[in-house]
């Protein structure tokens, strides 16, 4: 019986410390370490402005989301010779429970701007700057009501009702996929952009939508791409983090074993292309470009200047360049799709296509057809 | 017909999504039976998965279509001596197992991620090139429906994990070898009085178990994440001991309960496409696993009863 108990608190246990683990195993807290020793000697002939960001769980190297915001951070510091860790930093969250601590930490250490980059800070950003008037924050991809905060979020359903565009040009069946992350209104722009943008082309096209429930389940993602390609769909656009690795996973693998089979994938976030490779083909059709180095750029300008966006919400889409499509693979992405795509951008552009991005817009859009 | 179609479309998901897992927790009945706990399954799988993807990426080029294979070794190799830490922890130094077993964990993801950011400057390291592929078995393919459900797009790998358990069974139940080691894990004591090197036993188990789980975290890189990042094993190791305890310490029970995992988790995905099921609300299909496993552990399976001197250091003369 001894064993039993044992058993059982030994898997508690060891759930609890492992995701304890995640936090602590890594050398994350050296950024925020490095700022604060750095502290002392700051230089005088540049100017007096400083900013920084708090990841989220994906951490700065994420080749993602969190890798853009702090690429835009370095461009804008080595644009106005700041030096990193008195005038520019980053604090890498692990997980939900560093948010706090990281802000407070950069808060300490006088920022004038404070970054927090994912709809997940939310919570944090809104406590921290409702009790630090003073000092402005910006939240990415979430919208907080605060005279200090400027919340920036991006015009997905552009982008995806673009590569939606795309996805309905190239499919040859009569169904294309959508793979989302966790359910929420934000990756509801991305379904609902791209379902807009594929029967926009096609009416008759159906699209197969599957949520992982989940940004990192890369088994969940697998195993929706091989349901969907083995019933014949040849274009799934991802939306959906780390998931979206077990989508090229089976798609290059069915690539592998039947090269002829058409069968396509859309990135996320940044140009996808590399994922996507396999042998001397590649898989990714295009990707749905998010430049969160973009809006970051040009939040911190702004606050430079003088004319910081608090109480805001920018919302970044085509016509600032923030939101893009990747035309990196020159095979797959025909000058057919090229011209379609511009076409419709172009359309976005002039106001004369208002991409939808709830379910009843969609409604709306699709009965106007 | 419906329920063949479904099945059809099923098992060979429920091949890789199992694979790994009956790998580990093969892994974890050799080192449970012999009187270690093993709750570092999960930081033994991180250790092989990051070392399985570091020799393909670094080797792909000179081994070609071998490299999957080699990784697999290597990254069981490393796993297995990586697990010595945990044998001389809890059998020498007689040390809390559980406690070791976690620090197993921590350090093997500390490890892994803070490797990868040195040597590829970055969370997570590039995609290999050089994965393992399904495959259709020549003939056996073909044949009606049985073919179609367990040759045709599956991964070798998910037969040598099968052919594994078998193994495992023989050596634990039909060796000499075997006997001792569940012997040393039911009573030591009497184990030693018979001329049973205790200790020796137990370091074989657990470097076998280190061994077992590292193939089964490199399968689960080489088929599914294709790359290493801090997030690509999360919980496999920890589904796997629960197949362990699910399979009654049994390597083929743990086979079983991995399958069983596997088979939910593919009925989660595959049943919405079905009309059956097409009506089910998805947060019902995407929680259907654990309600499931949740069931079978509480209601089906029994009474679960370890090796009796599990968790118990052996010090030898101490009635």
């Amino acid at each position: 019986m001894k064993n039993k108990h044992w058993l059982i608190l030994a898997l508690l246990f060891a759930a609890v410390l492992t995701l304890g683990a995640c936090g602590t195993a890594d050398e994350d807290d050296t950024a925020t370490d490095d700022a604060t020793e750095t502290d002392e000697d700051t230089t005088e002939d540049t100017i007096d402005f400083s900013v920084a960001m708090v990841t989220d769980e994906g951490g700065v190297d994420d080749r993602s989301f969190n890798q853009s915001a702090w690429e835009g951070i370095q461009a804008f510091g080595a644009e106005h010779g700041l030096e990193r860790g008195t005038h520019y930093n980053y604090a890498q969250s692990d997980d939900a429970a560093d948010y706090m601590p990281n802000l407070n930490n950069l808060l300490q250490q006088d920022y004038n701007l404070i970054f927090g980059v994912g709809f997940e800070l939310r919570e944090a950003v809104e406590q921290v700057a409702s009790a630090n008037q003073d000092t402005h924050f910006s939240i990415i991809d979430e919208v907080i009501e605060a005279d200090n905060v400027a919340s920036v979020t991006f015009a997905e359903e552009q982008g995806s009702f673009l590569v939606g565009v795309a996805a309905a040009l190239k499919a040859e069946s009569d169904e294309v996929g959508f793979v989302g992350g966790i359910s929420s209104p934000l990756i509801k722009r991305f379904e609902v952009g791209y379902v807009a943008g594929v029967k926009s082309v096609n009416p008759d096209l159906d699209v197969r939508i599957n949520y992982a429930e989940s940004f990192s389940d890369e088994q969940m993602g697998r195993s929706f791409a091989n349901s969907m390609y083995g019933d014949g769909i040849d274009v799934i656009y991802h939306a959906s983090g780390a998931v979206g690795n077990g989508v090229f996973t089976e798609a290059r693998n069915r690539i592998e074993n039947n090269p002829d089979q058409p069968v396509w994938v859309i990135g996320v976030d940044r140009d996808q292309y590399e994922e996507g490779q396999q042998g001397d083909h590649n898989v990714t059709l295009t990707s749905m470009v998010k430049r969160v180095d973009v809006a970051v750029q040009e939040i911190s300008e702004m606050a430079l200047s003088g004319e910081f966006p608090g109480g805001e919400h920018i919302i970044l889409g085509l016509e600032d360049e923030a939101i893009a499509v990747a035309d990196t693979n020159s095979d797959a992405y025909t000058d057919e799709i090229r011209e379609a795509v511009e076409e419709w951008k172009q359309r976005i552009l002039d106001g004369e296509v208002v991409v939808p991005q709830t379910d009843e817009e969609l409604e709306d859009y699709l009965d106007s057809l | 017909m419906q329920i063949i179609d479904l099945l059809q479309s099923m098992m060979p998901m429920v091949l890789f999504y199992s694979a790994p897992l009956i790998f580990t927790a093969i892994g974890g009945v050799f080192s449970e039976r012999s009187g270690v706990v093993n709750i570092g399954l999960e930081g033994l799988m991180v250790m092989g998965a990051f070392s399985g993807i570091v020799f393909n990426l670094s080797f792909a080029e000179m081994f070609g279509t071998l490299t999957p294979w080699l990784s697999l070794l290597v990254a069981g190799l490393v796993s297995g001596i990586f697990s010595i830490m945990h044998a001389v922890a809890a059998v020498t130094l007689r040390a809390n197992q559980v406690v070791s077993g976690v620090a197993i964990n921590m350090i093997a993801l500390g490890v892994g991620v803070f490797l990868t950011r040195e040597w590829y400057g970055s969370g997570q390291t590039n995609s290999i090139t050089q994965p393992f592929y399904t495959r259709s078995v020549r003939f056996l393919s073909d044949i009606p429906i049985i073919g179609e459900m367990f040759f045709s797009g599956i991964y070798y790998i998910a037969y040598i994990a099968i052919l594994f358990a078998i193994l495992a069974w023989f050596i634990l139940y039909k060796t000499p070898f075997g006997l001792r080691l569940r012997s040393v894990g039911e009573h030591p004591m009497a184990a030693d009085t018979n001329g049973i090197s205790v200790t020796k036993i137990r370091y074989v188990a657990v470097i076998i178990s280190g061994f077992l789980a590292g193939l089964g975290g490199a399968t689960y890189a080489l088929t599914i994440s294709l790359n290493f990042g801090g997030a690509t094993i999360s919980g496999q190791g920890f589904m796997s001991l629960a197949a362990v305890i699910f399979g009654k310490w049994h390597p083929l029970g743990a086979m079983g309960a991995a399958i069983f995992f596997g088979f939910a988790q593919s009925l989660s995905v595959v049943g919405r496409n079905f009309p059956i099921l097409a009506d089910v609300p998805n947060v019902y299909l995407i929680i259907a696993p654990y309600v499931l496993t949740i069931l079978a552990l509480a209601g089906f399976i029994g009474r679960a009863e370890a090796p009796k001197a599990n968790g118990e250091p052996y010090i030898k003369g101490n009635r």
